[in-house]
């Protein structure tokens, strides 16, 4: 902070703002978890006590096992192919200069601004026309389409920090592409490779509208809640909800350790000038 | 040219050179092979179906421009579009002015490590799910829910709040608020700090300091984030529906009613790219403000 610094307002109402801010964030995620234990089915403030059963209605649920599957199996194949997409458009902007390299990167961070009732819309009268709709592999196609640029972004944030001429010093020194890729990119990359994997397999369990459109019968998690939404109240919402914010917060949180650990020296120098 | 006294180098050079190139595709082609195939068409097929008409309930292929007629003649779209647009836009500007002091707390109260760590806890919402915490909301909002229990025992009336403008608003603010403070944070933490303290030792007082320097100069992100809270909020049906109670009829929902309910995809399709063109448009204009020299 600078030292002139004095804030047009006590410091006491930046923090207050910051306060309410994660209290927004927060509230939904606390009263699931909340909610999940209680004992009545509507979810009320005088609740009559803690139980246990709608996690037991939940885990033995053979169509949510079932989605429970789908969006493992979904999430971790696009995290898979949209990290190394990812990893290979952001290896190639950070060390090629190549014709259209401008129009490659609008198209890579394109997919994030369309409206994703759009994209499935657009997706499933596609994915109709080639006879894969209602598959999970369409899901997948689309689900990569949308992780993608997450990866990318990951990615190229760390190689921006990897000095170029090692490389080009090693390939020089007569180290074959491949090898300068595999001792000196790959491994400086990797944390940024884990947390993009986190990251895109968290984007993927969680997306619900283009798996609503192009999944057919095929029900993801957050499908098989939208269509549970559109029912009654339902307390086994919050059991999922639960779990499914146990899976993509510790995998959000640890792809922030990972890259925060890495990116602490760099962030130190501000505090030391 | 060739030179016929050194053929084996060439070809080697020839090698290195085609290797070279072939290395560089690898790398390259896959992301701009697959967004083409599997975001581009789609998107091409999108506008191609909005000249297509539907004959006994069958989607066939034809150059009318009746989907466009039929849509743009509507009255109750341009409601549609106009109340989708404005909620929006006054739900980026809400979401905006709430995120601000976190945004400006993480950059200049709290130290660069702490600002590290409040941001990952406030992306992390982000990346869950967003169904679970809009039901959760509904436990909030509704009679008898959390906030009206609250309010009830304050001695006040505690009616349900569902099917409001500010449900409506705090779905979209679940939504976008993480975006909304990523963007302003890294805006206001990059802002000169020199300037700033030149500034103070000018004499310049505080409330003069925010306004006249930093404000100006974290304009871009700031307005970018205002930007992509309107991206999501307009694009977004889940809150809309779900707490809003269908009082909202936006676009999104319009879109997905067309094709859900009567397969008059030509028609959704229309309504899908006018809502891309007013988000391009949108864009466009908040961008060339955002940068816009001054003066």
């Amino acid at each position: 902070m600078p030292p002139h610094l004095k804030h047009a307002l006590p410091k006491a109402f930046w923090i207050a703002g910051l306060a309410l801010v994660f209290l927004l964030l927060y509230a939904p995620i606390l009263s699931a978890v909340l909610f999940s234990f209680s004992a009545d089915r509507f979810p009320s403030l005088d609740m009559s006590g803690f139980s246990a059963k709608w996690y037991a209605q939940v885990l033995t649920d053979r169509a949510m096992l079932e989605a429970l599957w789908n969006s493992l199996t979904v999430a971790g194949i696009t995290a898979l192919i949209a990290t190394t997409l990812g990893f290979a458009a952001a290896y190639a902007d950070y060390r090629f200069r190549f014709f259209g390299q401008k129009a490659v990167l609008a198209l890579a961070l394109l997919p994030p601004t369309v409206p994703l009732v759009i994209l499935g819309l657009a997706m499933l009268a596609f994915f109709s026309r080639i006879g894969i709709a209602g598959t999970l592999a369409a899901v997948v196609a689309a689900h990569v389409v949308i992780a993608a640029p997450f990866a990318m972004a990951v990615c190229r944030l760390r190689l921006a920090q990897l000095d170029k001429t090692l490389e080009t010093a090693a390939q020089n020194l007569g180290a074959l592409p491949h090898s300068a890729l595999a001792r000196i990119v790959l491994p400086h990359t990797l944390p940024a490779i884990l947390a993009a994997f986190l990251i895109t397999f968290a984007v993927s369990f969680d997306e619900y509208v283009i798996s609503w459109f192009t999944g057919g019968l095929n029900q993801t998690i957050p499908v098989a809640v939208l269509t549970t939404l559109q029912g009654q109240v339902d307390p086994t919402i919050h059991v999922i909800g639960t779990l499914s914010f146990s899976v993509t917060l510790t995998l959000v949180l640890i792809a922030l350790a990972v890259v925060l650990s890495q990116s602490g020296g760099a962030m130190s120098k501000e505090e030391t000038s | 040219m060739t030179s016929p006294a050194f053929p084996a180098r060439t070809s080697g050079r020839r090698f290195h050179f085609f290797f070279n190139r072939a290395w560089q595709a690898l790398w390259v082609l896959p992301l701009p092979a697959w967004l083409l195939l599997f975001f581009a068409v789609p998107l091409g097929l999108l506008v191609a179906i909005s000249f297509w008409s539907v004959v006994n309930y069958r989607l066939t292929p034809d150059a009318t421009l009746s989907a466009w007629r039929y849509v743009l003649g509507l009255d109750f779209l341009w409601a549609s579009f106009w109340r989708s647009y404005g909620l929006s836009m006054a739900s980026a500007v809400a979401i905006s002015l709430l995120a601000f002091p976190a945004s400006y707390a993480m950059a200049f109260v709290a130290a660069p490590r702490q600002r590290l760590v409040l941001l990952g806890l406030a992306i992390a919402p982000f990346f869950t799910s967003y169904l679970v915490r809009i039901y959760s909301w509904q436990v909030f909002l509704t009679e008898g829910g959390v906030i009206s229990s609250i309010v009830q025992a304050l001695g006040g009336k505690g009616e349900s709040l569902l099917n409001t403008y500010f449900a409506l608003f705090l779905g979209h603010a679940t939504l976008a608020l993480p975006v909304v403070l990523i963007l302003q944070t890294i805006a206001l933490a990059n802002v000169d700090r020199t300037g700033i303290s030149a500034a103070a030792n000018l004499g310049a007082r505080p409330g003069a300091i925010l306004f006249r320097v930093i404000l100006p100069a974290a304009r871009p992100g700031l307005t970018l984030g205002l930007l992509f809270a309107f991206l999501l909020s307009y694009a977004e049906f889940v809150s809309a529906s779900y707490l809003g109670g269908g009082t909202f009829q936006t676009l999104p929902i319009l879109v997905t009613d067309l094709v859900r309910a009567g397969q008059q995809w030509p028609r959704a399709a229309v309504v899908s790219l006018l809502m891309i063109a007013s988000l391009l448009v949108t864009a466009f204009v908040t961008v060339l403000w955002a940068y816009r020299e001054k003066g």
